[in-house]
């Protein structure tokens, strides 16, 4: 059978969607819950630009057609991206980011700001977006300093490139809680995660 | 060998996502009940549905589990979960509770320290600590989302009035992160201690009230209580007839039609390695199929 130009040119998926769905899963639980910690990653499918490899694998694991993802690189160039993640997910890409479930950030410094994106309800407050940031740097180095649930006494996280009033959006976020949105930072094959219950002290 | 009739571990991959998203927010939202589509288990409702459902959520077939039932290995219920588990996913199973990276429980926590390279799952029948208070979902909604929790105190305050003291022995109420009141499972409340800043995360799983909810590590876990009538667990007279331990949660076992009793370790594993240990409780070796079951009938 003949493939289409457009078949070929898709980025394949998981090598093996069972297994490697559920070690990437791992890898975000084991973050979630010890914040700040750096969760290495290996074997990962490549990803078109401008997703990078750990973004685009943390959307295989956890999208599908339940939940409308957001990516913010909406421009022509992104168009593999975005046919990436309708093909392997399944899942609406929304132009309104207030509207998604999950949400990408390829460039994490125009990111618009955290209380836009879906808080949750008092009621509800687990409907409410989950936001991955694609970051250059990520360390344990210096930044900023993180204490709360999962974490036995305080660590350090330093990640970037971000907004200028990043962290003081995050402590707003924080203030919010129950309601608030929870942060996946994904760098180049590690990742760490910062739910909304965590304190950031600058 | 797994079971290649069946997905790894049995549930489809999207109910798995399904599960992991919901599993994720409960770990950003410690102690809050978040609502999952609960599926329809090879087991009925009341036998541990929701622990399986979140097991299956995150097992690999890298993991070691471990399942419980009342701290015993060998009941029915762990016992079936377990071979489930080993037909659908065919990951090594073990009794030692250092061994395992999963440890799926009803109703006991190990007496063993749990580590922060494992998983506790706690199989939950009724998720919502205030619903035997308030009946409506829309009204103890409403109750954790305003952090309204007098009327918990409220029944505590009930049990000193109507016994002298708090008399709630099990599924004691517990406050997580000064936030969300939340019902530990069934557990005796001489387990409510250990989950206080526990090293391991916890979760759990209620499949026919659809419902997950999680306690990450390191966080505080209050069981709720008054200045004059502070938390406290309880405590035996006796030692474990087997192992000597007094310092873990013992069953009361009756062992004949006369009267005869014997307290044990409700955790068999704790009670087998401490007895391999070299420890020696007053009734070990005289009980119907031990080796030295002759020489106790003559004493007797």
């Amino acid at each position: 059978m003949p493939v289409s130009a457009e078949a070929a040119a898709l980025h394949p998926g998981f090598a093996d969607p069972v297994f490697d769905a559920q070690r990437l899963f791992r890898a975000v639980l084991d973050a979630m819950s010890h914040p700040g910690r750096i969760v290495q990653l290996s074997d990962l499918p490549d990803a078109p630009l401008p997703l990078n490899r750990t973004a685009a694998a943390v959307c295989l694991t956890l999208a599908d057609f339940d939940t409308p993802l957001w990516i913010d690189d909406q421009s022509a160039a992104a168009e593999a991206a975005r046919r990436h993640l309708r093909f392997h997910c399944g899942c609406s890409l929304p132009e309104a980011h207030g509207e998604a479930v999950f949400a990408v950030a390829t460039d994490p410094t125009t990111l618009p700001p955290l209380a836009s994106f879906a808080q949750g309800s008092d009621e509800y407050p687990d409907r409410s977006a989950t936001i991955v940031l694609q970051v250059d740097r990520l360390s344990n180095q210096a930044g900023v300093t993180l204490s709360g649930p999962g974490i036995e006494h305080k660590t350090a996280l330093d990640a970037g490139p971000l907004p200028t009033d990043f962290w003081e959006q995050v402590r707003a976020n924080g203030t919010l809680f129950p309601r608030g949105v929870d942060l996946v930072f994904a760098a180049a094959d590690r990742l760490a995660a910062l739910p909304r219950s965590i304190r950031v002290e600058v | 060998m797994s079971d290649g009739t069946y997905n790894f571990a049995y549930l489809d991959e999207q109910t798995k996502r399904m599960i992991r998203r919901s599993i994720l927010k409960a770990v950003a939202i410690p102690g809050y009940q978040v609502p999952f589509a609960s599926r329809e288990m090879p087991m009925p409702y009341g036998w541990g549905t929701g622990g399986v459902q979140v097991t299956a959520g995150i097992i690999g077939p890298d993991d070691v589990l471990k399942v419980i039932d009342q701290g015993a290995d060998d009941t029915t219920n762990a016992i079936s979960i377990r071979k489930f588990f080993v037909r659908t996913t065919g990951v090594k199973t073990t009794e030692q509770t250092d061994e395992a990276s999963i440890v799926q429980t009803r109703h006991r926590i190990p007496e063993t320290a749990l580590s922060d390279k494992q998983i506790l799952v706690y199989q939950v029948p009724i998720p919502e600590p205030l619903r035997f208070l308030e009946p409506r979902e829309t009204e103890t909604r409403k109750m954790h989302a305003l952090s309204e929790y007098g009327l918990m105190h409220v029944k505590l305050y009930e049990d000193i009035a109507t016994h002298g003291h708090i008399a709630t022995t099990y599924d004691y109420p517990v406050k997580v992160n000064g936030r969300y009141v939340t019902d530990p499972s069934p557990t005796p409340k001489f387990d409510n201690p250990k989950m206080d800043r526990m090293p391991a995360l916890q979760l759990f799983g209620a499949g026919r009230e659809k419902r997950i909810y999680a306690i990450p590590p390191y966080t505080e876990v209050k069981s709720l209580d008054f200045d004059d009538h502070p938390f406290e667990i309880q405590t035996w007279d006796a030692a474990c007839a087997l192992c000597n331990a007094r310092d873990s949660f013992l069953d009361e076992v009756i062992i004949d039609d006369r009267g005869g009793r014997m307290f044990v370790c409700s955790d068999t594993d704790f009670c087998t390695a401490r007895q391999a240990e070299g420890h020696v409780g007053p009734m070990a070796g005289t009980l119907p199929g031990s080796a030295s079951e002759e020489v106790a009938d003559g004493v007797g």
